[in-house]
């Protein structure tokens, strides 16, 4: 008898366990069900098919009108064969306004309450390139007199470590240069992050919020479409301007003309003029990432 | 053939014997069972709210989940200080109970490989790092090779461990050729999972604090003190709790190999220390950092104070203490240690690693709730398989459990 009671016992609190098991996990029933079983089952970018992405981009758009009440036209821009794209920066005009972050933050469909941007402006003492003696929270009018100011973004490298150390090769880059994430294939492990020189890169700790009416609708796959909560995300030189011939969003809004982006293959760029005839140095040289984005003075 | 028909008959035993026991017994696997479950809560929420219940940023990207992984897969690899005596040295007590590190081992791989799990931002995109299946960016990435060594790891001490407690069962002697090779791979497997474990920091260029050769090392020297340690432990509890016979001499060498370890673990954070202020400069802003504060930042200093007067409290009671005479300094030496290694290497070398971020920015990291609870699920989920591994290691050699032809 006592063996018996023994065992119904068990059952018991076996059942009790797997009934507080489930109420444990309940949260997940509402994740699960905004998740589909296409988008579990979708392929890496590179493996998708015309047919399959034209899918994929339709799911997003629609995607994006259910979750956010604005309907995007999502394409997927591929890169110019023979182009390779370059940025520089000149130091001696740009005065910190910041006025690219925040085109970037608009472009790039950012989240809003954290004001996130792929640029970070840092203000750095005269005299020095040291970043430690560098700011990048500063609130006061600019430009400070004994200052400059240096933004960084990323920095698009010949040699990335960020796409070495993603174990799922949802980081790579592409062959006009611009490193690239696939949203739909990142797992979320942010070695990446951990591995960027430049904090080029960001993680979407939660889904982005953005107001219908702020939402930027003309969107790439690989760029500026509104990324889903937990996935890393950076810079793509806005490819889904650059890549149809337009500027980055960050250039356009410089007001003093800082910026130059262009092809470096073509001789007759003017970046390639700028390589050609300033003294245009990268950051953190010595780390061996070969930047395509430099930084240059005026005399 | 005959496997067939007594193996599941093992398996059907063995859940028998993991689901049965006194009063303790069943109290300890309830409360594990009660703070999984807040675990399990935890981590449902943060998989629905996102990584924002966290305290990291995109500052400091890793925290306390990273920084437990890396500790137990030196939890893991400490096993070895158990199977190199056992079998290379031929030690009859320590080959007695050397299923205890074993066991040890697999339930701190399993610990290591969840902890990888919670961190990540889309847990159901997990089969994209499986190889063959998702897309394996191997051999480039660390990551993917500590995938190998830490699910090859588990593999090779679920095998031995599963074999040998199954002969026992059985009442035979357990076949050299199907346990041994297996076990001189896993020494190797052993040293290899922390090392690559190491190498995932040690290869970032763009963080100074951990691009240092000497990081593998020291990851193998401290988990020479934490897996011994933890077993000095688990095998008072096991003297204790079971009719499972635990020689003195099992103690006795673990204690030796503390005695040198955590000295040589100590050595090692020294010269680390060293080389970082001696030669100054935006390098040391980190350990500046950790050790005494930056720019008016000081978020880590008590906790690597802490560890450090741990370890070397616990270096000092090990080498005055005898071990038979003073087990229960020895006892509280491990308790310390175990501690100490724990921030050193968690809390006192992922956090720092981000501060100052690559762009020198100061943003301090402090675990949230959620983080806590999720911790302590995983903790209560391995040492539930530790205890289960142990009670159905001491059943079968004990022959409390056996097989019996046509029972």
């Amino acid at each position: 008898m006592s063996v018996d009671r023994r065992t119904a016992l068990k059952g018991v609190g076996a059942t009790l366990g797997a009934a507080a098991f489930a109420r444990a996990l309940a949260p997940l029933t509402e994740w699960t069900e905004t998740l589909s079983a296409d988008e579990f089952l979708q392929r890496h970018y590179k493996e998708l098919s015309w047919d399959e992405m034209r899918a994929v981009l339709r799911r997003h758009e629609a995607k994006t009108e259910r979750e956010y009440g604005a309907r995007p036209t999502i394409e997927d821009v591929r890169p110019t064969p023979g182009v390779e794209f370059g940025y520089a920066l000149n130091l001696s005009i740009c005065i910190g306004c910041r006025k690219c972050a925040e085109a970037c933050h608009v472009e790039n469909n950012h989240d809003r309450s954290t004001h996130q941007s792929y640029i970070r402006v840092l203000e750095m003492s005269k005299g020095s390139l040291d970043m430690e003696r560098g700011r990048a929270d500063y609130d006061h009018p600019v430009p400070q007199p004994d200052k400059f100011y240096m933004p960084v973004q990323c920095q698009q490298c010949g040699n990335p470590p960020c796409v070495k150390v993603c174990p799922v090769e949802a980081t790579w880059k592409e062959p006009d240069g611009i490193v690239v994430v696939d949203y739909d294939w990142c797992i979320g492990c942010r070695y990446c992050e951990a591995a960027c020189p430049y904090h080029a890169r960001r993680f979407n700790w939660r889904k982005p919020e953005v107001p219908a009416e702020e939402i930027n609708l003309v969107q790439a796959y690989l760029s500026n479409r509104i990324r889903p909560q937990g996935v890393m995300e950076k810079c793509t030189f806005c490819l889904h301007r650059t890549r149809n011939g337009r500027l980055p969003a960050c250039l356009e809004a410089c007001p003093t003309g800082a910026r130059v982006f262009g092809d470096l293959n073509d001789p007759k760029s003017e970046i390639r003029w700028v390589l050609e005839n300033k003294r245009v140095f990268v950051l953190k040289e010595d780390l061996g990432t070969d930047p395509r984005f430099f930084y240059f003075f005026d005399e | 053939m005959r496997h067939a028909v007594s193996y599941p008959r093992f398996l059907w035993r063995a859940v028998g014997v993991a689901t049965d026991g006194r009063l303790p017994f069943y109290a300890w696997m309830t409360f594990l069972t009660a703070v999984m479950l807040v675990g399990v809560n935890a981590w449902a929420h943060q998989v629905v709210q996102g990584m924002d219940v966290t305290g990291m940023t995109d500052h400091v990207s890793w925290g306390l989940y990273i920084a437990n992984f890396t500790y137990l897969v030196g939890l893991a690899a400490g096993a070895v200080t158990m199977v190199i005596p056992a079998y290379v040295y031929h030690d009859h007590e320590m080959h007695d109970v050397v299923i205890v590190g074993e066991i040890l081992a697999v339930a701190a791989i399993v610990m290591a490989l969840v902890f990888v799990n919670v961190d990540l931002g889309r847990p159901d995109r997990f089969w994209h790092i499986l190889p063959g299946v998702g897309r394996f960016n191997w051999p480039v990435s660390m990551l993917t090779w500590d995938v190998i060594a830490l699910g090859g790891y588990l593999l090779l001490n679920l095998h031995i461990t599963g074999y040998l407690i199954y002969m026992r069962f059985l009442g035979k002697p357990p076949a050299r050729r199907w346990y041994l090779p297996f076990v001189v791979i896993s020494i190797v497997w052993a040293v290899s999972i922390h090392t690559v474990t190491a190498f995932l920091y040690s290869g970032l260029g763009g963080r100074p604090f951990w691009n240092t050769a000497i990081l593998a090392p020291r990851f193998i020297a401290s988990a020479f003190v934490t897996g011994p340690a933890f077993v000095v432990l688990a095998l008072q509890l096991v003297r204790r709790f079971t009719t499972f016979h635990v020689g003195d001499g099992a103690l006795r060498t673990l204690v030796k190999i503390m005695r040198v370890s955590v000295l040589l673990n100590l050595f090692m954070v020294l010269s680390e220390v060293f080389t970082e202020f001696y030669s100054g400069g935006s390098h040391t802003a980190s350990a500046k950092y950790l050790y005494f504060g930056l720019h008016g930042h000081d978020g880590l200093v008590p906790w690597i104070w802490t560890a450090i007067a741990l370890n070397v409290v616990a270096a000092v009671l090990l080498l005055v203490s005898d071990t038979e005479k003073h087990l229960r300094w020895i006892s509280l030496a491990c308790v310390l240690t175990f501690v100490g290694v724990w921030i050193e290497k968690g809390m006192g070398l992922i956090v720092p690693g981000f501060i100052p971020s690559t762009l020198h920015e100061i943003v301090e990291y402090r675990p949230t709730e959620t983080e806590w609870r999720i911790t302590a699920g995983v903790w209560a989920l391995g040492l539930m398989i530790f205890t289960v591994g142990l009670k159905l290691a001491t059943s079968v050699f004990t022959g409390k459990m056996r097989h019996q032809e046509g029972a």
